[in-house]
C-alpha cells in the first residue's frame, strides 16, 4: 500500500522510517529476521481490498441482501428463538467502554462491567430460583456438557441420564463433552401418548452409577415435563444429581426449577435481549444450589462482590479463579476463557427492563398466541397439533398426513412464509411432522396468514 | 501525565433502584380474536407447574435502566474509549465502527439458524469466502467456525486428534499431549479436557522450546504438540520446522495456537511450519470486540487428512450454491450449537475486505514495528529488563520484568499495572507467562500511533523514577479509577462471599 490506511496511524511512511531509526534497522523485515527463509511467505495473501468503508459497506451489505426476506418472523424454535430485542439493550451493549473492553483482569478499572455481571448472575438466579450463577457459558449445548462433566467430578459416577426426545443438537454437543471423560449417556423413554419421561423406565435405568438425571423444560419439542417432582425424586434417591435445562422466558409463568429441587439450572439465554444471529453468539446459563462443594466445581468466570482495601467501598471481581485454566491448567473445571459476557449483559438489561410484570405478562400473550395458533393448525384437514397430549409453553409439533412436510415448507416459502423446523431426520418415529415456535413477533395476522397459506397448500396438494 | 479520572457514580444495585409497579418494556397486547378462544393462559399449564413465586427481578421505568448501565459503562474502559489496551496476548486492536453498523442489519441479526439453506445464501457465502480467506491466512486445507471462543477451538483441536487416533487404532497408546511451560492456561486445560495427560516441557534459556527436552519426552505415548508461534515471549521459534517434524516422527500431530497470529499475517504460515491444526481468535486478529470477556469468536483450519473429522456442518459451494453438509460419518458431532458465532464472523468478514491481503500483511509488519519500538524504550528504563534473547526482535509482544525494580524498591508489576490505570492507560498482562518473574505482557498492537506509545512509554519513566524516590505513591495506586484497590481475598473467602444479590440479602439480614 502507498497511502496510510485509516487502522495503521504508523503507517505513514516518515513515521515508520522515524521507528526504524530508532531500533536501528533498515527495514521492517529486519525484525523478520529470525524466521527461516524457507519459511517466509513468498506469495501474496490472494484476498481482495483494500477497500474503502463505502465500499466495504455497499458490497457486504449487498452479499446480506441475499439472506431472504419473510412477510412475519420464522416459526422456528428450538434452541433460538425470536423474540423482540427492545432498544435500549441494544444501546447498551454498543457503548464502546462494554464492547470493546477484555476481560475485566483489572478490577478497579472495570467495575461496570463487573457489577453488570454480577447483576445478570443475580437476576438469573431470581429467574431460575438458584442461589449461584456463573458469568456466562458458550449455550445452552456446551452448558449441558459442562453440567455433565461437574456432575461426574461431583459423584465420580459415570453415567448420565436424559430424556429420548432431547435435542439433537444438545445430544452430539454432550456427547463431545461427554465422551472423552469416560461418561455414558442413556437415554430414558417417553410415554408415546403425551411425550413425559417415562418413569418406570427411568427408575430402571437410575442406578449407583448414576451421575445425574436431566430433563429439559419446556421439552424440545415443546410440551411442559410436569412430572418434575418424581423425576427430581427418582435422581435424589439414588444421589444422583437433578440437571434442568430451561428456556428462560418461560420462567416468567413456570414453576422455577429451584422450586423443584433442581440441583443445576442450565438454559439458553439467546432470549433475554439477545438476537438470533443466524444462531450466534449464544448465551449458556449455568446456576446451582449454594452448595460449597457444588461452587468449587462450577465451570466458567463468576464474580462477586467485595470491598476496597480500605473498607470504604462496595465493589467487585472474579472470584474463585483457582478453579479456572489460568491458575489451575490441566486440573481447571473448564477450560473456558472468553465466554459471552456482552450476550450476559443484554441479558440483565433485558430482565431489567421486563421486570417480573413485564415477563409474566410477555408469557401470557407468547402461551396465548401459540395455542391460538395449535387451535387454528386443527382446524385443516389432515393436519394435527401438537402430537403430543400433553401442555405446551410456545413450541408444538405439527403433524401431516398425505403430504411430505418437505413440501408444504417449500410451498409455505413460495408464500413468503418460514414454516417450523422438519422433524424427520432427527425423529422419523413421528413421521411428516414439523416444530413450530410462536412468541410475541408472531401477530395473530401472522398466524392467520400461515393457517390460510397451509390450507391453500393442503387444496393444491389434494 | 494525563490528569485522569474514571467515572464514579457510587451506583448501587439494579435491584436497590426498584419500585413496584414500574416497568421499563411495553408488552404487546393479546388480541381479542386470539385471548376469547383460548380463555385462561392458567388453564393450559399443568397445575403444579405455575410459577406461585414471582421471580424477584427489579421494576424500574426505560430511562432508569439506561442510566444505570450507562452509568456503568462509564465505570469500564474499552479499546474504543481509552488510551492505549497493552493487554499481552489480547491483541486489543481498534474493533473498527463499520463492522458494527454491518452487523447491526436485521438480515443478519434476525435471521434463524434453521432457516432453510436457500434464504440464507448471503451469510453463507460470506462464512465461505471467509473460510477461504483463513485457509489461505493459515496455509491449511478446510476449517470450521463452529467453536465460539480460543480456548473453544483448542478443545476441537484435540478432539480431532482423538478421532484421528481411534480411526487409526493408537487412541489407547497416545495419551499425551504436549505443552510448554510458557503456554496459556487453556491449551493444557483444553488437552484434560479431551482426555489427554499433558506433558509439560521446559523453554531454554533464549526463551523458545528445548528440542532436547521434546525429544526426551515424544514416543509413540505421544498424541500431539500444542504450541504458539510466536510464543507467549513475543519470540519466533525459530526451530518450528524440526519441533513438528520431532513430533511428526513419533507419530504426533501438532497444534497451532493462534493467540499471537496478529505477528506474522502474510509473513508466514502455521501450515508451511508443520502444523495439522490451527485455530484463529477473530477476537484478537480479525478485530471483532471482545464484549467485556465475549463473545469471541475462532476458526479452526486443518490439513486435508483431518478434514473428514471436522464438526458438522461444514459449508460447501457448489455451482454457486452454498450449503451446509452434515452427511460426513467419520465427524466428530458437534461442540457447540448451530455454525459458530455468525456476528462476529461478519464482522471478521469485514475487517479483512477493510484491509485486504496487502493489508493484512501491513497490520502485522506495524504490530511488530511498535512492539519492538516500545520494548526497546521500555527496557532501558530503570528497573526494567528484557529477559530470555534481550537482543533478539519480539514479534507481536514482548514481556518486560520487574524483577530488578520489586527487588530494589518494593514495587512489583502488580503496582506497575494499577499505576498506569491512573493514567487513563489500560494494564499489560501481569505474572503471565510465569516463566518471567514480575512479568509484564506488552502487545500494543498495529491501531496505536507513535504518540501513544510514547505516552505509553512515559508513564513507564514516571513510573520508574516515582518507584526509586517515592514508592508509596505507586504503591497506593490506583487512585484515579472508580474504586480503589479490591479486597480479592474476601471476595473468595467462603465466611464473605457474595455471588448474587440474594446472597447479598441474606448476608445484610444476618447483620441485623
Amino acid at each position: 500500500m502507498n497511502k496510510s490506511h485509516p487502522y495503521l496511524p504508523n503507517s505513514v511512511p516518515e513515521i515508520k522510517d522515524k521507528m526504524m531509526d530508532e531500533l536501528e534497522i533498515k527495514s521492517i523485515d529486519d525484525l523478520y529476521s529470525d524466521i527461516p527463509e524457507e519459511l517466509i511467505f513468498k506469495g501474496t495473501l490472494d484476498i481482495p481490498g483494500p477497500y474503502t468503508e463505502e465500499e466495504v459497506k455497499t458490497l457486504v451489505f449487498s452479499q446480506l441482501q441475499k439472506n431472504s426476506d419473510f412477510k412475519c418472523a420464522p416459526f422456528l424454535g428450538g434452541g433460538v428463538w425470536p423474540h423482540y430485542v427492545p432498544s435500549v439493550v441494544d444501546e447498551v451493549i454498543h457503548r464502546a467502554e462494554f464492547l470493546t473492553s477484555y476481560t475485566p483482569y483489572q478490577p478497579e478499572i472495570s467495575q461496570g462491567m463487573l457489577q453488570a455481571a454480577f447483576e445478570y448472575q443475580s437476576l438469573i438466579c431470581e429467574l431460575v430460583g438458584m442461589e449461584v450463577s456463573c458469568a456466562s457459558l458458550y449455550d445452552w449445548s456446551t452448558a449441558l456438557g459442562e453440567a455433565a462433566r461437574m456432575a461426574n467430578r461431583l459423584t465420580q459416577r459415570d453415567i448420565l441420564i436424559v430424556p429420548y426426545l432431547i435435542s439433537p443438537q444438545r445430544l452430539a454437543v454432550l456427547r463431545a463433552y461427554a465422551e472423552p471423560a469416560g461418561l455414558k449417556v442413556v437415554q430414558a423413554d417417553y410415554d408415546k401418548s403425551s411425550g413425559l419421561m417415562e418413569l418406570e423406565d427411568l427408575k430402571e435405568k437410575v442406578n449407583e452409577n448414576t451421575a445425574a438425571v436431566y430433563i429439559e423444560n419446556p421439552s424440545y419439542l415443546g410440551f411442559i415435563e410436569e412430572r418434575v417432582e418424581s423425576i427430581a425424586e427418582i435422581a435424589h434417591d439414588a444421589n444422583a444429581l437433578f440437571i434442568v435445562g430451561v428456556n428462560p422466558i418461560s420462567l416468567g409463568i413456570l414453576k422455577a426449577p429451584g422450586d423443584y429441587d433442581a440441583d443445576i439450572v442450565i438454559g439458553e439465554g439467546q432470549p433475554l435481549g439477545n438476537h438470533m444471529n443466524y444462531g450466534g453468539p449464544l448465551l449458556g446459563i449455568f446456576a446451582c444450589r449454594n452448595d460449597p462443594k457444588m461452587i468449587r466445581q462450577i465451570p466458567g468466570r463468576i464474580i462477586g462482590m467485595t470491598q476496597t482495601l480500605d473498607g470504604s467501598k462496595k465493589g467487585f471481581s472474579m472470584v474463585l479463579q483457582t478453579r479456572e485454566q489460568h491458575i489451575r491448567r490441566e486440573k481447571a473445571t473448564s477450560n473456558i476463557c472468553s465466554n459471552e459476557a456482552l450476550c450476559a449483559l443484554a441479558g440483565a438489561v433485558y430482565l431489567s427492563l421486563l421486570g417480573p410484570n413485564g415477563l409474566r405478562d410477555l408469557c401470557r400473550v407468547i402461551v396465548n398466541r401459540a395455542h391460538y395458533a395449535m387451535r387454528r393448525v386443527n382446524e385443516l384437514i389432515s393436519v394435527r397439533a401438537p402430537l403430543f397430549r400433553s401442555f405446551h409453553f410456545n413450541e408444538f409439533t405439527v403433524g401431516f398426513e398425505g403430504v411430505e412436510v418437505e413440501d408444504i415448507n417449500k410451498s409455505l416459502l413460495n408464500k413468503g412464509i418460514h414454516g417450523g423446523k422438519i422433524l424427520k431426520r432427527d425423529f422419523p418415529e413421528l413421521g411428516e411432522a414439523a416444530l413450530y415456535c410462536v412468541t410475541e413477533s408472531h401477530k395473530k395476522k401472522d398466524i392467520d396468514l400461515l393457517i390460510s397459506s397451509l390450507k391453500k397448500i393442503l387444496e393444491a396438494e389434494e | 501525565m494525563r490528569k485522569f479520572r474514571q467515572a464514579d457514580w457510587d451506583e448501587p444495585l439494579i435491584f436497590e433502584l426498584s419500585r413496584e409497579g414500574r416497568i421499563g418494556f411495553s408488552t404487546p397486547s393479546i388480541e381479542p380474536g386470539v385471548r376469547d378462544p383460548i380463555g385462561e393462559v392458567e388453564d393450559h399449564i399443568p397445575a403444579n407447574m405455575i410459577r406461585e413465586n414471582p421471580p424477584k427481578l427489579p421494576e424500574l421505568s426505560e430511562i432508569e435502566v439506561l442510566r444505570h448501565y450507562l452509568h456503568l459503562s462509564q465505570m469500564n474502559y474499552g479499546v474504543n474509549s481509552g488510551l492505549i489496551y497493552p493487554l499481552g496476548s489480547c491483541t486489543m486492536k481498534y474493533n473498527p465502527i463499520i463492522n458494527e453498523v454491518i452487523a447491526s442489519h436485521p438480515k443478519i441479526t434476525e435471521i434463524h439458524p434453521d432457516q432453510d439453506e436457500s434464504t440464507v445464501q448471503g451469510i453463507l457465502e460470506i462464512m465461505h469466502q471467509l473460510k477461504d480467506w483463513l485457509l489461505t491466512v493459515t496455509g491449511m486445507d478446510e476449517g470450521s467456525f463452529e467453536p465460539a471462543a480460543g480456548a473453544h477451538g483448542e478443545y476441537l483441536g484435540n478432539l480431532l486428534i482423538r478421532a484421528y487416533f481411534k480411526e487409526i487404532g493408537e487412541i489407547e497408546k497416545r495419551s499425551e499431549i504436549i505443552i510448554p511451560d510458557s503456554a496459556h492456561g487453556t491449551n493444557p486445560a483444553s488437552a484434560a479436557m479431551a482426555g489427554f495427560k499433558v506433558v509439560e516441557i521446559p523453554s531454554k534459556e533464549d526463551g523458545c522450546l528445548d528440542l532436547e527436552a521434546l525429544k526426551s519426552v515424544v514416543g509413540d505415548h505421544t498424541a500431539g504438540l500444542m504450541l504458539t508461534n510466536p510464543n507467549t515471549l513475543g519470540i519466533f521459534e525459530s526451530e518450528i520446522s524440526s519441533i513438528t517434524e520431532i513430533v511428526h516422527k513419533a507419530g504426533g500431530l501438532t497444534y497451532y495456537d493462534g493467540a499471537n497470529m496478529n505477528a506474522i499475517l502474510g509473513k508466514c504460515r502455521p501450515g508451511d511450519m508443520g502444523f495439522d491444526i490451527v485455530h484463529l481468535n477473530l477476537h484478537k486478529t480479525f478485530s471483532t470486540p471482545h464484549g467485556g470477556g465475549g463473545p469471541g469468536a475462532c476458526f479452526v483450519g486443518v490439513k486435508s487428512f483431518l478434514s473428514d473429522f471436522l464438526p458438522v456442518p461444514i459449508i460447501e459451494e457448489k455451482d454457486g450454491e452454498y450449503r451446509l453438509n452434515y452427511e460426513r460419518p467419520k465427524a466428530i458431532g458437534k461442540i457447540k450449537g448451530y455454525y459458530g458465532n455468525i456476528s462476529p464472523i461478519l464482522k471478521a468478514y469485514t475487517y479483512t475486505l477493510s484491509l485486504g491481503g496487502s493489508g493484512l500483511k501491513e497490520s502485522s509488519e506495524v504490530a511488530v514495528l511498535n512492539s519492538n519500538y516500545v520494548a526497546k524504550k521500555i527496557k532501558s528504563i530503570r528497573g526494567f529488563s528484557l529477559p530470555y534473547s534481550p537482543d533478539k526482535p519480539r514479534k507481536h509482544e514482548a514481556v518486560l520484568s520487574a524483577k530488578k525494580m520489586m527487588d530494589e524498591t518494593g514495587v512489583r508489576a502488580l503496582n506497575i499495572s494499577k499505576k498506569l490505570l491512573d493514567f487513563g492507560i489500560h494494564a499489560p498482562t501481569v505474572y503471565f507467562p510465569l516463566i518471567v518473574p514480575e512479568a509484564l505482557m506488552i502487545e500494543p498492537t498495529e491501531s496505536e500511533s507513535l504518540e501513544r506509545l510514547e505516552e505509553l512509554i512515559s508513564a513507564f519513566k514516571t513510573i520508574s523514577s516515582l518507584a526509586y524516590s517515592k514508592p508509596d505513591e505507586v504503591l497506593d495506586a490506583p487512585k484515579n479509577t472508580s474504586v480503589s484497590r479490591l479486597d480479592e481475598v474476601r471476595a473468595s473467602h467462603p465466611k464473605t462471599m457474595c455471588l448474587s444479590w440474594r446472597s447479598y440479602c441474606s448476608i445484610l439480614k444476618q447483620q441485623t
